[in-house]
């Protein structure tokens, strides 16, 4: 329950006690289902994603629209890096997963004449594949020294596609086709968005979910009962880089270009800051993080140069104010009350 | 004529660096025995162990189970062969409830191997094999996160992950350190049972009397070497043995 303990001006010692709200107790039985309160408590969580998102699909201007679309994908990278950390494989590189997946369908799309209904699940496959296959050599590295390999990566394909002009070089491959509409291209994108959310959510919190996380705890433990971590970091991998992929093939598709930018640093770093200030470990606070952090980027657009400073201003403060996160913290408030007690 | 042994250690050796951990290490272990393994601090128990288990290279030497050359062979393939351990630190999940603790070890190949391709309801035999180890059912501590569960009951989760992968050799690191002499008390029945069963026990263990009440055989190292090998009163009278523990000729 984590107790806050602290000294107030009296010098009574007070602490912060943490208690389960009634609802929370009562909708855990069978007899949730009788109570239509009760339901809704249950329910809420899960309905106002759905609801948020599809109020905002039509609610919005095409400006936000097109912001919304942006929001999504970088939720899409921030809950991707989600999956690796909760392995233990802390990523400085979603670009690699991004940009693979963006020239994979670019390229079909340029070279083939492919179409994107065709090449995009093939580009999520195929890039989750050929950066699983980058990365499977580093897998036995820990901590710091797997980072810096994930962070080197994409910045070395955007070298080697500078230098030997291989995919368009620096032009890049532009003219691609577009997606049928503007609402295929937000729904589609929404609902793999939610998918991903639920559906990984399902993963982590299922046996195998346990274990990958054990990887991250514990993997002496996990190793000594006889299960290969590498095996599970790989299949961890693969997820997360096809859900980059996705996301980097899908933009791809709407900017109608692909090109060096597609391995920028912003794609490895701001999912990270989602991820931070959303809260880890439970994929709808990285998701949550992208849906405050990417249009608040768009908000400060007027402040021109200022605007890094505000921004970064922002992050230090949710950092320090909050440091578990905003989902852990309304998910907290959300289940339990909090009141003083003293302590003798 | 003796069976064949279960596990032989011939001519193990082991460097960290310019320290011998290890130094010509041979001992044999019979199917069905418990061997105790003592000796004091820093004398390489558990870097014997870990060799075995194979979470550390040997520099030299061949480590044998069941016929089967093991040696340097990743432990997660070590543990499918049917040896497991505990460790000497526990290190649950605390903020899970005890019986999800053992989703990890019953999420294990060799289990999904024993029960013919089925894992079965894993939370259903978790509470069973806690139980086992003295989880009272009837207590629900089963379903306490292990953030609060004492030092007795973590030491009991740690046997019953080991338990869980039905192995033939159990190797416990320690099992009894920091627990007091009546939660040791209440955790010798199991392991006088897992003996019943026919499982081989390797324990290293610095409570010597709660030790040699139940072990057939008691090997010494000091400084990496094997210094004795026999009956614990045996053992103890020896004076090399003395020397090592006493710090002087008796």
């Amino acid at each position: 329950m984590g107790n806050a303990e602290l000294n107030i001006g009296n010098r009574k010692k007070r602490r912060k006690e943490r208690i389960d709200r009634g609802i929370k107790a009562r909708s855990s039985d069978i007899f949730a289902l009788s109570s239509w309160r009760e339901m809704l408590y249950l329910a809420a969580p899960r309905l106002l994603p759905i609801v948020g998102l599809l109020v905002l699909s039509v609610a919005l201007s095409v400006y936000w629209q097109r912001v919304l679309l942006s929001v999504s994908v970088f939720a899409l990278l921030a809950i991707s890096w989600d999956i690796m950390a909760q392995t233990g494989m802390i990523s400085l590189g979603q670009a690699l997963f991004f940009g693979t997946g963006a020239y994979l369908s670019g390229t079909m799309n340029h070279y083939w004449g492919w179409p994107p209904y065709i090449t995009i699940p093939l580009a999520t496959i195929f890039g989750g594949l050929l950066c699983t296959a980058f990365l499977i050599p580093v897998l036995r590295l820990r901590g710091i020294f797997f980072s810096m390999v994930t962070l080197v990566l994409p910045l070395m394909l955007v070298r080697i596609i500078e230098a030997t002009r291989i995919f368009g070089g620096t032009e890049g491959l532009s003219g691609l086709t577009a997606l049928p509409s503007k609402w295929v291209e937000l729904y589609v994108l929404i609902i793999v968005l939610l998918a991903v959310l639920f559906g990984f959510r399902r993963m982590m919190n299922s046996d195998f979910g346990l274990v990958l996380k054990g990887i991250n705890d514990n993997d002496r433990s996990v190793m000594n009962a006889g299960i290969n971590i590498y095996w599970f970091k790989i299949q961890a991998l693969f997820i997360a880089s096809s859900i980059g992929a996705f996301a980097g093939a899908f933009l791809t598709h709407v900017y109608l270009f692909v090109g060096m930018p597609v391995f920028a640093l912003d794609y490895s770093i701001l999912p990270i800051a989602s991820a931070v200030v959303g809260g880890i470990g439970t994929l709808a606070g990285s998701m949550l993080g992208a849906f405050i952090l990417v249009p608040l980027s768009e908000i400060l657009r007027g402040l021109g140069g200022l605007r890094i400073v505000f921004y970064g201003l922002f992050l230090v403060v949710f950092t320090v104010a909050i440091p578990e996160g905003i989902f852990h913290y309304i998910q907290r408030k959300y289940h339990q009350f909090e009141r003083w007690v003293e302590v003798e | 004529m003796e069976a064949a042994p279960l596990l032989k250690v011939s001519k193990l050796y082991k460097n960290f660096g310019g320290v011998q951990a290890i130094q010509d290490l041979n001992f044999e272990l019979v199917e069905g025995e418990l061997l105790g393994l003592i000796g004091p601090n820093g004398s390489g128990k558990t870097t014997s162990v870990n060799l075995i288990t194979g979470f550390v290279k040997p520099t030299k030497g061949e480590i044998v189970f069941r016929g089967q050359n093991i040696t340097g062979r990743a432990p997660y393939k070590i543990v499918r062969l049917g040896i497991a351990r505990t460790f000497q630190m526990v290190k649950p999940f605390y903020q899970l409830p005890a019986y999800k603790n053992m989703i990890i070890p019953l999420y294990s190949p060799r289990v999904k191997q024993m029960t013919g391709g089925k894992y079965g309801d894993r939370d259903a035999v978790a509470l069973d094999l806690l139980e086992e180890v003295g989880f009272e059912r009837d207590s629900h501590v089963a379903y306490k996160p292990a953030s609060v569960l004492p030092q007795g009951y973590l030491k009991r989760l740690e046997l019953a992950k080991a338990i869980a992968l039905n192995p033939d050799l159990i190797i416990l690191d320690e099992l009894f350190s920091g627990l007091s002499l009546a939660e040791v008390a209440s955790i010798v029945p199991i392991i006088e049972k897992l003996r019943q069963e026919g499982k081989s026990i390797i324990m290293i263990e610095h409570r010597l009397k709660e030790l040699f009440r139940i072990a057939d055989r008691v090997i010494v190292l000091n400084y990496g070497e094997k210094i004795a090998d026999g009956k614990a009163a045996e053992v103890m009278e020896s004076d090399a043995v003395k020397n090592a523990y006493l710090g002087f000729e008796a």
